[in-house]
């Protein structure tokens, strides 16, 4: 039995080699169209997809101009620089990048660089010099949260008390969106006051379970609720629908990402406003590409064209969502 | 006969765990003002941080309960968590109607195929571990990795959300007043406790754990026992991913139950119960899935910043191991000696 095991893994090994290599076909160059070279992490969530998706059909549409080659890491940075190398090989005209993490690229970028094929960091950055990459395009996490503070002084006439539910300790995302709200409540509205603040780790069950707390901590003084995530905010609803209060109502949400289900949420009128985080990046990725290509220096920082969506509105944009 | 049942209490290995779970109460009283123990009645049910902990620590409890039949048995399963995600999963799935669409979204088969997946993860875990006889540990990492995986095949990746007032009842239902999910766990506890008690298995469980060899020379089906309480094992991680997808109202693979299955080794570890297999205690290790939820309670009341909450939680369970170690912990009741 053992010795069957040890054969098919064994086999799925062998298999799995054969497989990353075969992808490193070389490209047939001078035919004028852009060539891409994709490495993505992985599918980790739902926002990643929706990138990667959004990426694999603009570059379908556009076939005749765009060649994309995508590489998925799995999750993993020897991976995404095993893709690099083999898209320096086919002789990509430009290559995107989003880094899994955020050192150990400085040999592998260098390479790209003396290949003379500039490096488009897509969603993420990596912790390099600014000479190894050409631009990045992505969100302002610091912005969502400022947008995020006004949005929440609109709805409470700048006079409330809320409370906040933050990413995953330590997480930049978190950091920023936490510190972009705060800074503008105490700048800007004075009369809003944040009770209390603690993770729930950007997914629903412990958003609920904190807001939970919160509720029995603080009761009805809570006028408001802030979430680093839609998810969170999300749980959070289900705990205040159980404690007898009226979300979106009672309790006004604000939260960022623009996921569907807050949306869904938005249109039954149990939550108010989600500022989007958008993973639909392809058009600004690809033209960002195109204009590499032509020689054209791109701004260091591209910031991915975002908007914030509304529960009056909700019902209407529903349909449009993507993810 | 008062005496004897108190004896039989602080001898047995429930004590320490239920002085560890009063005391944390206790202490949460003290410091909020007796805030912390105040139940209200909200909508006809009681509503208040107690019922949370009971509510929010039944998932835990349905682990540990399992967890202790297969450490008992000297194995362990660490894919419980991804069990979670995989019954959640199918549920929600089923009820869209994006699983099995001729039955129509009926609540009543989405259970039950969750529960029947659960089951068969345990039956898969239970043959590696007794028949291909690959280490516990080895045997279930594999569906622990695998396992979200075929969650999220199921779901496609997306948080599946669902809009049943039959499924919510799962987790937001009130039976007396009380939550429903707790029902559940004293439904499993008297049924695992008669199995145990009044059968000779719990027996034949426990020698298992502590010598294989001269069980299976004594006559003990060794390999259906193993099988068993992985089965049982799958069958309350199914449970608990039921009650944790019900309580967010849909399937989020990529959270549900993630890293629980540390969370309920440690309930049955604070419970008392030899990791090494052998002699076990349900009812301590229910204690310890308690102890466990009532940290994370008191860290949200007392408003432990998120950046110390790890650390605050390590200390907490360092603090707990060492009051039950019997080197320090006996010192704190010095008249046990002259009691026996």
């Amino acid at each position: 039995m053992k010795k069957i095991l040890g054969i098919l893994l064994c086999l799925a090994l062998a298999a799995g080699f054969a497989f990353a290599n075969g992808s490193a076909e070389k490209t047939e160059t001078g035919s004028g169209k852009l060539v891409v070279g994709f490495a993505q992490i992985g599918q980790e969530s739902g926002w990643r997809d929706a990138e990667t998706a959004s990426l694999q059909w603009y570059a379908s549409r556009n076939i005749d101009t765009i060649e994309l080659h995508f590489a998925d890491a799995q999750q993993k940075q020897e991976n995404q620089i095993k893709a690099i190398r083999s898209f320096i090989d086919m002789g990509v005209d430009v290559i995107g990048l989003a880094p899994v993490v955020e050192t150990g690229w400085d040999a592998v970028l260098m390479e790209v660089k003396e290949a003379g094929i500039p490096v488009i960091f897509l969603d993420r950055e990596a912790d390099v010099d600014d000479s190894l990459y050409a631009t990045f395009i992505g969100s302002d996490f610091i912005l969502e949260g400022q947008n995020a503070a006004v949005e929440m002084g609109r709805l409470l006439n700048g006079k409330g008390k809320i409370v906040e539910l933050e990413g995953t300790v330590g997480a930049s995302v978190a950091n920023d969106r936490k510190a972009g709200f705060d800074d503008t409540i105490a700048k800007q509205f004075p009369g809003i006051e944040i009770l209390g603040s603690q993770t729930g780790d950007f997914n629903r069950a412990k958003g609920k379970e904190v807001m939970e707390s919160f509720l029995k901590t603080y009761g009805s003084e809570i006028k408001g609720v802030y979430g680093h995530n839609d998810d969170m905010v999300l749980g959070a609803i289900e705990a205040i629908k159980e404690a007898g209060l009226k979300p979106g109502k009672d309790i006004v949400t604000v939260s960022i990402d623009g996921v569907k289900g807050v949306f869904e949420a938005m249109a039954a009128g149990e939550a108010n406003v989600t500022v989007e985080c958008n993973p639909l990046l392809a058009p600004q990725f690809f033209q960002a590409a195109a204009d590499l290509k032509a020689g054209k220096t791109l701004p260091r920082w591209i910031k991915s064209d975002e908007g914030i969506y509304r529960a009056d509105t909700a019902a209407k944009d529903l349909p449009t969502r993507q993810y | 006969m008062t005496m004897k049942l108190i004896k039989k209490y602080r001898d047995g290995r429930i004590f320490w765990p239920s002085m560890v779970f009063f005391a944390i109460l206790v202490f949460n009283t003290l410091i909020s003002g007796g805030e912390f123990l105040s139940i209200t009645i909200m909508d006809g049910h009681f509503y208040g941080r107690l019922i949370d902990i009971f509510r929010n620590g039944s998932k835990l409890m349905l682990l540990a309960m399992g967890m202790t039949f297969v450490i008992a048995s000297g194995g362990i399963d660490i894919s419980v968590g991804s069990v979670m995600a995989i019954a959640g999963a199918i549920a929600c799935s089923v009820i869209r109607g994006n699983l099995f669409p001729a039955l129509q979204g009926s609540v009543f088969f989405a259970l039950v195929l969750a529960l029947a997946a659960g089951a068969l993860c345990g039956a898969w875990n239970g043959f590696l571990v007794s028949r291909v006889k690959i280490q516990p540990m080895v045997a279930t990492l594999i569906l622990m990795v695998a396992g979200r995986g075929i969650a999220q095949l199921i779901t496609n990746g997306k948080i599946i959300t669902v809009n049943s007032q039959a499924y919510y009842f799962i987790n937001g239902g009130y039976i007396l007043g009380l939550p429903f999910p707790l029902y559940l766990v004293m439904a499993l506890f008297a049924g695992a406790l008669v199995f145990t008690k009044k059968t000779a298995f719990g027996l034949f469980l426990a020698s298992s754990g502590i010598n294989e060899k001269s069980s299976r020379l004594a006559g003990i089906e060794v390999e259906n026992i193993k099988l068993l309480v992985y089965v049982f094992c799958g069958l309350a991680a199914a449970g608990a991913g039921l009650i944790e997808s019900s309580g967010i109202k849909g399937a989020d693979c990529n959270n549900a139950g993630l890293m629980i299955e540390l969370d309920a080794i440690l309930s049955v570890a604070i419970g008392g119960n030899l990791l090494t297999g052998g002699r076990f205690s349900l009812g301590a290790s229910l204690f310890g899935a308690l102890i466990i939820q009532s940290i994370t309670t008191t860290i949200y009341a007392m408003g432990v910043p998120p950046e110390v909450i790890q650390l605050v939680k390590a200390l907490l369970v360092i603090t707990i191991s060492l009051i039950q170690s019997e080197k320090i912990g006996l010192k704190l009741i010095p008249a046990k000696e002259a009691v026996s």
